[in-house]
């Protein structure tokens, strides 16, 4: 059998995680916390990348980024015109598609509630006491 | 890809090991989600290279297919952890790069931060049986506020009528695209028949 290589969570993903513990009201973005963070390759698609961007936060992945540490030489302010360089687009993608956290964990901004990440799955369900 | 080839592929997706009654879990079965998915790819190009939302994904075939259909990225949700380890094994086992789960309730999600980001949702949410009235909608009301372009979901063909008015009240397009029959085979000891035909319409909902 082959050796199990965890799965992860994109920071696309992360980039629309909310808490919604009872009485917070601004939930977002989580902090990352994350004890293991994994490099994968995935297949550049400029133009998902480009449809992707209006999409984002883009100020939340560029923190998410550097707080993993793979920021690199991604800008803090979107340019104006993205869609058009190509070289952009793929710092983007791989910001978000293939920097990934194996374990880990989501921090409330407001209520400090921490949500694990395990084997790349974030666990956002609450307790009875916090929904 | 051929449908039949992505049948074939579909089969190898390694199903629920012990379903759990409370959670409605039954796999969506090969045939079915390649005739869904083949469709939603063919049709209307709302697979590849999208960002895509699976509500309810249960261990992922629905997932899987559109990942081996090339959307740009999936986003599995469901409830079960023990679901999602059979998915991730499932995502392992197809090398797939292009697939992300997130272990939440959906009915308890906040719809603001998914508002319409993701291209397409696809689904086979619980049919709101036993105890679970009502789930059927709920999943429904979430997908569509997730979703930008559109909806595609399985629902009994009994409930058709009722479904359409939720549609005129959300102001949300329907289309039933097919009906299918979904056998469920016994699955939990009280059923007592071997398998049941229940009859399914395969809808596509978007914003008018």
């Amino acid at each position: 059998m082959l050796l199990l290589s965890y799965l992860r969570m994109k920071l696309l993903t992360h980039n629309m995680l909310t808490s919604h513990v009872k009485g917070v009201t601004k939930g977002y973005p989580l902090l990352i916390k994350a004890t293991e963070v994994k490099l994968t390759d995935v297949d550049f698609n400029s133009e998902f990348v480009s449809r992707m961007i209006p999409k984002i936060e883009w100020s939340v992945l560029v923190e998410a980024a550097d707080t993993l540490g793979h920021l690199n030489d991604l800008p803090r302010d979107l340019p104006p015109d993205y869609e058009s360089s190509e070289d952009f687009l793929r710092k983007v993608h791989h910001v978000l598609l293939e920097v990934e956290v194996l374990e880990g964990n989501l921090k409330c901004p407001e209520s400090g509630r921490e949500f694990p990440i395990t084997k790349g799955v974030p666990n956002m369900l609450l307790n009875e006491d916090e929904v | 890809m051929k449908r039949k080839e992505l049948e074939s592929c579909l089969q190898q997706v390694d199903v629920f090991e012990k379903p759990k009654l409370l959670l409605e879990q039954y796999p969506t079965r090969p045939h079915i989600a390649a005739c869904m998915l083949y469709t939603i790819h063919n049709s209307f190009d709302d697979i590849e290279d999208k960002l895509v939302a699976d509500l309810g994904c249960g261990c992922g075939v629905l997932s899987v297919g559109a990942a081996v259909l090339g959307a740009g990225l999936c986003v599995g949700f469901d409830i079960d952890e023990d679901a999602l380890e059979i998915c991730s094994r499932n995502i392992e086992e197809f090398d797939l790069k292009n697939i992300d789960t997130v272990q939440c309730d959906v009915c308890a999600l906040v719809p603001e931060r998914f508002s319409n980001k993701f291209d397409t949702v696809i689904m086979n949410p619980p049919f709101g049986t036993k105890h679970n009235k009502g789930m059927d909608m709920q999943f429904l009301k979430m997908a569509l506020s997730m979703s930008q372009t559109a909806v595609y979901s399985l629902h009994k063909s009994s409930t058709r009528e009722h479904i359409q008015k939720k549609a005129d009240d959300w102001n949300v397009k329907m289309e039933v695209i097919a009906e299918l029959k979904y056998d469920l085979p016994a699955s939990y000891k009280f059923h007592k028949k071997t398998s049941v035909d229940i009859e399914v319409d395969f809808i596509r909902f978007c914003l008018k």
